[in-house]
């Protein structure tokens, strides 16, 4: 598309806004390393030595372009649409956040930042964190939520041996957004020396955007592979949000592709409705300003943030990037919910017929998959990403399963 | 003309420095902290600055944290807040009052909608830690158009560069923040604090007040020593926290103000 004032691709403005959301709600001591960070990405963004960079690890590190799959027994069983997985669950650390944390590293080294800290729920982001970190020989400290730190313990053993130091958050309730909390508690008592590197598309301007620029690997290359199997762009993209970061990636390239339908996918926990038990901010919350953003919030009537409820710790959290909230409300992505008991069901699913055992998180888009492409035609392409893979979530599913892992 | 600018106005004419004290609202209950707020300006406070309770205080250490739960244990909301300045204005029409929070339950209840009852219930200004002048068409400038203050924390971040725009849309005072890190930290030497008062006072008329990490009245009279006053916090919400009574938390209190008056 040649036309930008139409276009869903420019933003965000100069404020960090998409929309009402997005902009810059920290402290003071905290907002002039936030324009310092803009202002390097800025930079670094049209260098050319910080992409050649990226890609250099992106393919030998990483292990990048991630293959897109044809899901051919799964598209029979489901008797419809022709459905695609985006393999991203086969990087290096098994899931898409490296994508991100590779770019914030990198920058942080043409910072000066020797010391990089961050949060994780599920624990996905600390590792891929403390694994660049090793790599680079930065300093690294993870902030986790204590709840999580003791369902999470392989992820907790992987970051230890990786060299991080893991902090157990017992503020507020031990959960994802507290862990977010002492991560920018830490950032405001070490301002010197210390990069944060957020884990999703939320945050202060310019996190949003420039872990969405990241995660765009993933949408650009789904664009150029399913030029190559079905010489056309796909019909429809899906993937699970929880901060949304894999769904930006996703969604980014096609935006400007109005024939592409875009589907976001929230965890529903036990079902959303009044009792609030899920995690699914863009269909049962409202806007609010937290971390750093105005985005949609699970919040009571005095505007306190609500915790979030999902069998996924990686969707655990009761807010969403601001752009997602921006394409709900101009209503060029649409965001659906999927109860626990759906994404166990697609799990399985996907390991029966595919050989696939997929995380939590793409359970969900999954499960909207299988909701979806029986009614559809069998030249309707859908492409899921397959974020990351189930090993981590095992125990989990095993417990919901009632299999005894001893 | 707000309460706020009068105090400091008559404390500059006696050349004495301003005592700020914080308190949460709710903590540990709504009846408990009327009475210590109640009892504030007789120990010698002569700002007080009312917390307001949010879920997640992403600027504040542990104690101020635990002292937001209890609040909101107890059931404490926004609008209980308000009532409670409404029944402390029943007795005191003259101890400036200052809400310290976090933007979400505000920009919850309506920009307009609160600063209206804000006003209304006898509030003089607003500290709102996650809004800074890059979003001062949220509140701020709102703020001033309903006739409150909006206070500004300056930083030991906050440039040459930076300063003037902080300063810009700051009215009442300016509350300089010590230290890089969260309320309740060490404690910052006075001659660390003196320079950057100076800086600060080069480019406004407006007073500086100091706080974070002041626990003693030793410390309080050295902090207000070097600037226009001080304000403590943390300190006096471990009084409240360690469950002592009222009378005792005031005395405490009082303590903290002599030092600082002492000078």
């Amino acid at each position: 598309m040649d036309d930008l004032v139409n276009s869903f691709m420019t933003g965000p403005d100069d404020k960090g806004r998409f929309g009402l959301y997005g902009g810059r709600f920290v402290s003071e001591t905290l907002m002039p390393l936030i324009l310092e960070l803009e202002e390097q990405y800025e930079h670094a963004k049209t260098d050319q030595s910080f992409w050649d960079e990226m890609d250099f690890l992106w393919k030998h590190y990483v292990g990048r372009p991630s293959p897109l799959y044809h899901a051919e027994r799964l598209s029979e069983h489901l008797g419809g649409a022709k459905i695609y997985m985006k393999r991203d669950e086969l990087n290096h650390t098994g899931a898409h956040k490296i994508n991100n944390v590779l770019g914030q590293i990198i920058l942080a080294k043409r910072m000066g930042k020797d010391r990089i800290i961050a949060e994780t729920g599920a624990g996905q982001h600390g590792v891929a964190t403390a694994t660049v970190c090793a790599k680079f020989g930065l300093k690294c400290v993870v902030y986790m939520g204590a709840h999580d730190v003791e369902r999470q313990q392989p992820n907790v053993f992987r970051m230890k041996l990786l060299g991080a130091e893991v902090v157990p958050v017992t503020s507020g309730r031990g959960t994802l957004k507290d862990a977010m909390n002492d991560a920018l508690r830490d950032w405001v008592t070490n301002v010197r020396d210390t990069f944060y590197c957020i884990g999703t598309v939320a945050g202060p301007h310019p996190y949003p955007a420039m872990v969405r620029d990241f995660q765009s690997i993933i949408g650009k290359e789904v664009r150029e592979q399913m030029h190559e199997a079905e010489g056309r762009l796909p019909d429809t993209v899906i993937a699970a949000i929880g901060g949304g970061s894999n769904a930006m990636g996703l969604f980014h390239p096609f935006l400007d592709d109005p024939d592409v339908r875009i589907i976001g996918v929230e965890a529903g926990g036990k079902g959303v409705d009044d009792k609030m038990e899920h995690c699914a901010s863009l269909t049962g919350g409202r806007p609010g300003v937290l971390h750093g953003n105005r985005t949609y919030l699970l919040q009571d009537d005095d505007g306190q943030i609500l915790e979030g409820f999902s069998i996924s710790a990686g969707l655990d959290y009761p807010g969403i990037g601001p752009e997602h909230a921006w394409l709900k409300d101009v209503g060029r992505a649409e965001y659906v919910s999927i109860t626990d008991k759906e994404a166990l069901e697609a799990f399985q699913l996907s390991c029966a017929l595919e050989g696939i055992i997929p995380a939590l998180e793409p359970s969900h888009a999954l499960a909207h998959v299988m909701k979806i492409a029986p009614e559809l035609p069998k030249d309707h392409v859908i492409c899921m990403n397959m974020c990351g893979r189930g090993d981590k979530d095992i125990y989990a599913v095993a417990k919901h399963l009632g299999f005894d892992m001893g | 003309m707000t309460r706020i600018d009068t105090k400091f106005e008559s404390l500059r004419s006696q050349g004495r420095k301003a005592f700020v004290a914080y308190i949460m609202a709710g903590d540990p209950d709504l009846e408990t902290s009327l009475q210590v707020m109640k009892g504030l300006p007789s120990a010698g406070v002569d700002v007080i600055e009312l917390g307001v309770p949010f879920t997640d205080p992403m600027a504040d250490g542990p104690t101020i944290q635990l002292a937001g739960q209890r609040a909101l244990e107890g059931g404490q909301t926004l609008e209980k807040t308000l009532q409670m300045v409404r029944r402390f204005r029943e007795e005191d029409v003259d101890t400036p009052i200052v809400l310290m929070g976090y933007y979400n339950p505000i920009y919850n209840r309506g920009v307009e909608t609160f600063l209206k009852d804000a006003t209304e219930a006898g509030i003089d200004g607003l500290i709102v830690v996650d809004l800074p002048p890059e979003e001062d068409d949220e509140l701020c400038i709102p703020a001033h158009k309903a006739g409150l203050n909006f206070i500004r924390l300056a930083t030991p971040t906050t440039d040459d560069k930076r300063l003037p725009k902080v300063l810009e849309n700051t009215s009442g005072f300016v509350y300089y923040v010590s230290i890089t890190g969260i309320t309740g930290s060490a404690a910052a030497q006075s001659t660390d604090v003196a320079p950057e008062v100076t800086r600060i006072k080069s480019q406004t008329d407006l007073p500086v007040i100091v706080g974070f990490g002041i626990r003693t009245p030793d410390a309080a009279a050295e902090i207000a020593g070097v600037a226009d006053g001080c304000v403590v916090g943390s300190a006096i919400v471990s009084e409240i926290a360690a469950g002592k009574p009222v009378a005792q938390v005031l005395d405490f209190v009082k303590g903290l103000a002599e030092g600082a008056h002492r000078v």
